[in-house]
């Protein structure tokens, strides 16, 4: 992949989403490109994370959701009925709001996603273990407690390995739905520096309450109330100069 | 009076509630084994039984017992769990699902000796199995089918929904996560609930009574599925109420001493490994 001019990775158009008679989202126009970190922020409520589960089809899981418009991904609209959901969620990973590994060892949580995708091999999975639990910034950490249960770990050593975990099935967009919010702030500066770590190689999509947060790390912002989006845009240039009275209020601490 | 002091008489008065549980449990192994015990011998535990004179044995009963808990827990594991991975995993949520789930409560409540009538009727007579090891296996599934259908569901329920979600993020079958994660997680619920059955399976009496009969095989022992089977707890039932031995007394009294043991030590033999890998997967255990 050359990544000379900009690529878009996902495009979402058209998009509105129900729960049942309740419309969530509204419209949603949004181009995010390959290799950079884009944020979605916004009040508890506004559609963020719904937006951010429509993009592997995670919300399938919920029964009374219906969608209309298009979400695609490398320019394959995801909602097509021929789509392979298993292979597009090994494309499009995620990291959930708690960190939630399988009570199971630390190699077997890693190895999980790939054994399920048929690497059977031993040196094969100790290398990807490896790699996955460095790529993460966890394997000094661990390198010596592999075989012990992941629920041993703290918290935030939990999510870098939910983090390893998705790397080690090789995605190309890692969706974060507020990673960081059950994380104390150290924790949160480590996961935060990882994503810095990780952007050159994965687009990375990050639903956060936390507007710093969106500012330090996101190279695109996007504002959601209500279901709309308000605006999306270059990170500095929101933050500072925002094109919208309501984005401006957000921001300002005016309400949310 | 205050709250503080209520608190206290609380406090003692479920203290107290628990150390009864105890105080009746110790009371009642104490009646049963200190009557029983003393006629358990390895002469008691192989013989074969008398029909008029002293001195008989329970082994065959024995085998038969375990032999027949196998073949029910074979029949009714794979039915039982499977429908419960059903309702809980895939079942969506209509009138069929609450009919089902319905059918198997309604299951569950009828009386041990009903299923014994219709394991009488149906395998014994319709389908000419005979008093059998097969017959009363098959029975004894049937009355373990909805406990195993409801613990399967239950357990697989309490598994957390973040666990799914894990797994089908990382591009995972519904059919792998219920294999590699839920049902692994799920084990010591679904372990427990196994034990249960087979606790009740070898305790049951009035099923087998219908449908293993009252007698043994001359062979012991003997693994022919349509030879009849008595187990221990029919032998107990027999001897005390039908038995013409001058010993049924000593023999009814080490067969229940025996059958106490016998659940205690299977409960041991499952419940240890069961909570061994439950700490380990908790990481508990280092």
């Amino acid at each position: 992949m050359t990544m000379t001019a900009v690529q878009e990775k996902i495009r979402v158009q058209n998009l509105n989403l129900f729960y049942g008679d309740n419309q969530a989202l509204y419209d949603i126009d949004l181009s995010m490109q390959a290799g950079s970190i884009t944020a979605f922020i916004g009040p508890s409520g506004c559609g963020k994370s719904t937006l951010l589960r429509t993009l592997n089809r995670m919300n399938d899981l919920i029964p009374s959701v219906k969608i209309t418009g298009e979400v695609l991904v490398d320019n394959q609209n995801i909602y097509a009925d021929d789509t392979d959901v298993v292979s597009l969620r090994k494309r499009v990973g995620m990291v959930f709001q708690r960190p939630n590994p399988f009570p199971m060892s630390i190699y077997d949580n890693i190895a999980y996603g790939p054994r399920i995708h048929g690497i059977k091999r031993k040196r094969d999975l100790d290398e990807i273990v490896e790699k996955s639990l460095r790529q993460a910034a966890l394997w000094e950490e661990v390198k010596d407690r592999l075989n012990k249960s992941a629920m041993g770990l703290s918290g935030g050593q939990q999510q870098r390995l939910c983090i390893a975990r998705l790397l080690a099935v090789d995605p190309d967009v890692l969706l974060m739905d507020e990673p960081t919010s059950a994380l104390d702030p150290i924790s949160t500066l480590k996961v935060e520096e990882l994503t810095q770590e990780l952007k050159d190689k994965y687009s990375i999509i990050i639903v956060t309450h936390n507007m710093q947060q969106a500012a330090r790390i996101s190279d695109t912002t996007a504002f959601f109330l209500n279901g709309v989006m308000v605006e999306h845009g270059e990170t500095d240039k929101l933050f500072t100069n925002p094109g919208d009275q309501r984005t401006e209020d957000y921001i300002t601490g005016r309400f949310g | 009076m205050n709250s503080k002091l209520t608190n206290r008489l609380a406090t003692g008065m479920f203290w107290l509630v628990g150390l009864g549980i105890l105080a009746i449990l110790a009371w009642f192994l104490w009646h049963i084994l200190s009557a029983g015990l003393p006629h358990i011998s390895w002469k008691f535990l192989t013989k074969k039984p008398e029909e008029m004179l002293s001195g008989g044995g329970i082994g065959p009963q024995l085998f038969n017992s375990f032999y027949i808990l196998a073949l029910s827990l074979l029949f009714s594991i794979p039915f039982g769990v499977g429908a419960g991975i059903w309702l809980s995993e895939y079942a969506k949520k209509n009138r069929f699902t609450d009919l089902v789930r319905l059918a198997t409560e309604m299951l569950a409540s009828v009386p041990s000796i009903v299923f014994g009538l219709f394991g009488l009727l149906v395998f014994v007579t319709t389908l000419h199995m005979g008093y059998s090891i097969i017959g009363g296996a098959l029975t004894l599934s049937l009355l373990n089918l909805p406990v195993l259908v409801r613990v399967t569901e239950e357990t697989l329920r309490a598994v957390p929904d973040s666990y799914r979600e894990a797994s089908l993020a990382l591009g995972a079958t519904k059919w792998q996560t219920i294999r590699k994660v839920l049902l692994p997680t799920a084990l010591p619920g679904l372990v427990t609930g196994i034990t249960l059955v087979a606790g009740r399976a070898l305790g049951e009496s009035a099923i087998l009574i219908f449908t293993a009969g009252v007698s043994v095989s001359r062979f012991a022992p003997d693994f022919n599925v349509m030879a009849s089977g008595e187990t221990l707890a029919v032998h107990l039932w027999y001897v005390r109420s039908e038995g013409l031995v001058p010993d049924a007394t000593q023999i009814a009294e080490g067969t229940a001493a025996l059958l106490v043991l016998v659940v205690l030590i299977l409960n041991l033999v499952i419940a240890l490994p069961s909570r061994f890998l439950q700490r380990k997967m908790a990481g508990k255990s280092s």
